[in-house]
C-alpha cells in the first residue's frame, strides 16, 4: 500500500468519487483554479472542468443553500468551506433547512459540507475553531472528523455516498504532518463506528480528531510507568458510537475524555453524560475531561501552546486517574 | 393583453377565487379550534402568486414562502392536504411536523417546502436552478420572497451569486408594504427595490401586484428568458397585506386609509369586473365556479378532518434518511 499525506487521502477520495459518479460536483472558494487554500481539490479543476468543480463568489450563506437545492434534485453536493471557522457564515441553511428537512418532507439530501478544522498552526481565533458542537446539537446532521490518512478517504468516501447532510471536520494539522497506508482504489469506512486505536486496560481515552495521535503518544510514554491505556477514536462526533464509548468505559473503568474544542457544552460533556448514565457501576473514578479552557483561540505560540491539549497533559490527567 | 382564449382567464380566475376560499376556510377553521398553529392571510398576495405560478411548466420548481397558496394549488397540492397540514395531521406533506404552509412541499409536484427564514428558500432554489444547468434541462425554478426579506445578507448572496453562474431561476419580490409590524420606510431607504436587481447585474422589473395579467406576463417574459439560457431575473410586485401578519395580529399599526385605498384594488374583485366587461365572464360561469369551489373545500375539510393526528410513537423517526 503507497503511504501518502491525510491531505493526499481526502484528495484521492474527492478525485474516485467524482470520477465514479457524475452527480457528485465540488463548490466553494478558490477551490478550482487554485486548488484549494490547503490543496486539497488538486487537479479537480483540470480533470472535471468548471462545470464539476465551481469557484464561488464569498457567500457561504448561498452556496450553503444552493447545496440543498442540488440535493433535492438528484446530485451530490460537496461543499467546501476555506476554514471550519468559516462555517458561521453559512451555518443557516444547513442547521435550519438541510438538517430538518428529511424529518420535515422524506427527501434525503446527500450533501458533504467540509472543512479543514482545528488549531495547532498558529493561525489565530478565526483559522483555528472547532466548531463540531454546534453541529452536534442540531438532529439531522452526521458529524465526522477523521484522525488518519486510511480513515480520512474511507469516511470521506462514505460521507459522499451518505443520504444525509454530513458536516466533514478535516485536521488540518494532520494534512501534511500524518503520514499513513492508503489502498489506492475507492473503499469506504462506515460512518458511525468508533475504532479502537490502541487497546489497553487500565485507562480509556476516548478522543478524536488531530488529538489521536497527542492520546496515542501519551499512552506510549504511560507504558514507561506500566500504565495501559486504551484509546478511542470516535470518528464521526454525531451520531456517536456509545456501544463502543461505554463497551471501553465498563473494560477499564476509568475514563479521560480529550478534545481539543473547548470544554464548556463541548463533546466531551455528552459522553460523560452517556458513562453516568448507563455505566455508572463499572466506574473506579471520576470522569477526566482535558480540553480546551473556554477562551477564543489566542494567536501567539506560547498561549496556543497552552490552549492545545497535548500529550504531556495526558499524560498527567492520565497519572491522576490511576492513581486515584 | 385579451388575445389568448376564455379559458385561460377564467382558469386565472379559479386559481385566484380558489386560493381566497382555502384562505378563508383556513381562518374560520381556526376560530373553531381545528388548527392548533396558525394561519398567514393570503389578502392582497393571490394575483402574485397565481400570475406566477401559471407562467411555469410542469417541469418546473417553485420555492414558495407563506403568501403563495396560489401557487400552491396551482401547482396540484389540493385543499385537502393544505387543510391538513394545518390541522397537523398525519397525511399532510410534512407528516404533521411542520406548520401550515410552511415546510408544505411535494417535490412531485415541484414544490420545495420552505423553513420561516426568509429569504432561505431563495439559496435553495439557487441550487434546484443549478442542478437544470448542470444537466442542461430546459428547466426553470422560481422563488418568492418579501420586502423584509430583501434586507437580510441572503437576499444579496442569491441574487449575486445567481448572477454569476447566470442561473435559469426568477425571483418574485411581493412588496406588500409591511413585514410584520415593520412599514416599508423603515425596512429600505431606496426608492424602489427592483433598483436592487441592476446593483447585481440582473434585469428587474416592477409589476402591478394586484393584476394577474401583469404579473403573468413579467412572469412568462421572465421565466423563457431562464429558460433560453440568459440567466435571473427579479420581478418586484407591489402589492399590500391586507389583515395582519398572521392570525394573531389585528394590525392596528396600519392606517386605515391605506387598507381602504388598497382594498379597492382587489385583485379578484377587479379581475372579475375586467372578465365582465369584456364579456370573457357570464354570471352562469360565475355560478358554477363558486360550485365547484365550494365543492373541492367542503370535500378537502372532510378529508382532513378523517385523517388521523400523527402516532406519538413516530416521535424520532426520520431524522435520518
Amino acid at each position: 500500500m503507497p503511504e501518502i499525506t491525510f491531505l493526499q487521502a481526502i484528495n484521492q477520495a474527492l478525485h474516485q468519487e467524482m470520477k465514479a459518479d457524475d452527480t457528485v460536483f465540488i463548490l466553494g472558494q478558490d477551490i478550482g483554479v487554485l486548488g484549494g487554500a490547503f490543496q486539497a481539490t488538486a487537479g479537480l479543476f483540470d480533470e472535471f472542468g468548471r462545470k464539476r468543480v465551481i469557484d464561488t463568489p464569498m457567500c457561504e450563506y448561498a452556496f450553503s443553500g444552493l447545496a440543498s437545492g442540488a440535493a433535492l434534485m438528484g446530485l451530490r453536493p460537496i461543499v467546501e468551506f476555506q476554514f471550519a471557522d468559516f462555517i458561521s457564515t453559512g451555518f443557516d441553511p444547513i442547521v435550519q433547512f438541510a438538517a430538518t428537512h428529511h424529518y420535515r418532507q422524506k427527501n434525503p439530501l446527500p450533501i458533504v459540507f467540509r472543512a479543514p478544522w482545528g488549531g495547532g498552526s498558529y493561525a489565530g481565533p478565526f483559522h483555528s475553531q472547532c466548531p463540531e458542537a454546534w453541529f452536534a446539537h442540531t438532529a439531522g446532521l452526521k458529524v465526522v472528523i477523521p484522525s488518519n490518512p486510511h480513515d480520512a478517504k474511507g469516511l470521506l468516501i462514505s460521507a459522499i455516498r451518505d443520504p444525509n447532510p454530513v458536516i466533514f471536520f478535516e485536521p488540518k494539522f494532520l494534512y501534511r504532518s500524518q503520514r499513513g497506508d492508503v489502498p489506492s482504489d475507492s473503499y469506504t469506512v462506515d460512518l458511525g463506528l468508533a475504532d479502537v486505536a490502541l487497546a489497553g486496560t487500565d485507562i480509556s481515552i476516548i478522543t478524536y480528531g488531530a488529538m489521536v495521535p497527542e492520546a496515542i503518544a501519551a499512552a506510549k510514554t504511560l507504558t514507561k510507568s506500566s500504565i495501559s491505556c486504551e484509546v478511542i477514536d470516535l470518528r464521526t462526533i454525531s451520531p456517536l458510537d456509545r456501544e463502543s464509548i461505554l463497551a471501553t468505559a465498563k473494560k477499564t473503568g476509568k475514563v479521560l475524555i480529550l478534545h481539543e474544542a473547548r470544554k464548556t457544552a463541548g463533546i466531551g460533556a455528552e459522553i460523560a453524560a452517556i458513562i453516568s448514565e448507563n455505566a455508572f457501576e463499572y466506574l473506579d473514578a471520576p470522569i477526566k475531561r482535558v480540553t480546551a479552557p473556554d477562551t477564543p483561540v489566542p494567536y501567539s505560540p506560547p498561549l496556543e501552546n497552552a490552549y492545545r491539549p497535548n500529550s504531556d497533559n495526558v499524560v498527567h490527567a492520565a497519572k491522576e486517574l490511576y492513581y486515584f | 393583453m385579451f388575445e389568448s382564449d376564455k379559458t385561460d382567464h377564467i382558469k386565472l380566475l379559479y386559481w385566484m377565487m380558489l386560493t381566497r376560499a382555502v384562505d378563508d376556510r383556513s381562518v374560520s377553521l381556526a376560530k373553531l379550534g381545528k388548527i392548533p398553529g396558525t394561519i398567514f392571510s393570503q389578502k392582497g398576495h393571490e394575483a402574485i402568486s397565481v400570475g406566477a405560478a401559471c407562467a411555469l411548466s410542469e417541469i418546473d420548481v417553485i420555492a414558495p414562502m407563506h403568501r403563495d397558496l396560489g401557487a400552491y394549488l396551482v401547482r396540484g397540492m389540493t385543499p385537502g392536504r393544505i387543510f391538513s397540514q394545518a390541522m397537523a395531521r398525519v397525511t399532510s406533506p410534512s407528516q404533521g411536523r411542520d406548520v401550515n404552509t410552511h415546510g408544505m412541499g411535494d417535490i412531485e409536484l415541484g414544490i420545495i417546502g420552505y423553513v420561516s427564514h426568509l429569504p432561505q428558500l431563495m439559496t435553495v432554489a439557487l441550487g434546484a436552478a443549478f442542478s437544470f444547468q448542470y444537466r442542461n434541462e430546459p428547466r426553470v425554478a422560481l422563488t418568492f420572497t418579501g420586502d423584509g426579506a430583501s434586507s437580510e445578507g441572503a437576499f444579496s448572496e442569491s441574487l449575486n451569486l445567481a448572477a454569476v453562474l447566470k442561473l435559469p431561476i426568477v425571483f418574485i419580490l411581493e412588496d406588500n408594504q409591511y413585514a410584520y409590524s415593520t412599514p416599508s420606510k423603515y425596512q429600505y431607504a431606496i426608492t424602489d427595490l427592483v433598483a436592487r436587481a441592476t446593483a447585481f447585474g440582473l434585469p428587474g422589473v416592477t409589476v402591478a401586484g394586484n393584476n394577474v395579467l401583469d404579473v403573468q406576463t413579467a412572469s412568462t417574459e421572465a421565466i423563457d428568458r431562464a429558460r433560453r439560457g440568459d440567466g435571473p431575473t427579479l420581478i418586484k410586485a407591489n402589492t399590500m397585506r391586507m389583515e395582519g401578519h398572521a392570525l394573531h395580529d389585528s394590525a392596528k399599526y396600519v392606517p386605515t386609509d391605506l387598507l381602504n385605498k388598497w382594498r379597492e384594488k382587489d385583485p379578484i374583485v377587479n379581475y372579475k369586473s375586467l372578465l365582465y366587461e369584456k364579456e370573457l365572464l357570464d354570471e352562469q360561469t360565475e355560478k358554477s365556479l363558486i360550485k365547484q369551489i365550494d365543492k373541492e373545500i367542503s370535500a378537502g375539510v372532510l378529508w382532513a378532518e378523517k385523517s388521523p393526528f400523527p402516532d406519538p410513537a413516530t416521535l424520532t423517526e426520520g431524522v435520518y434518511a
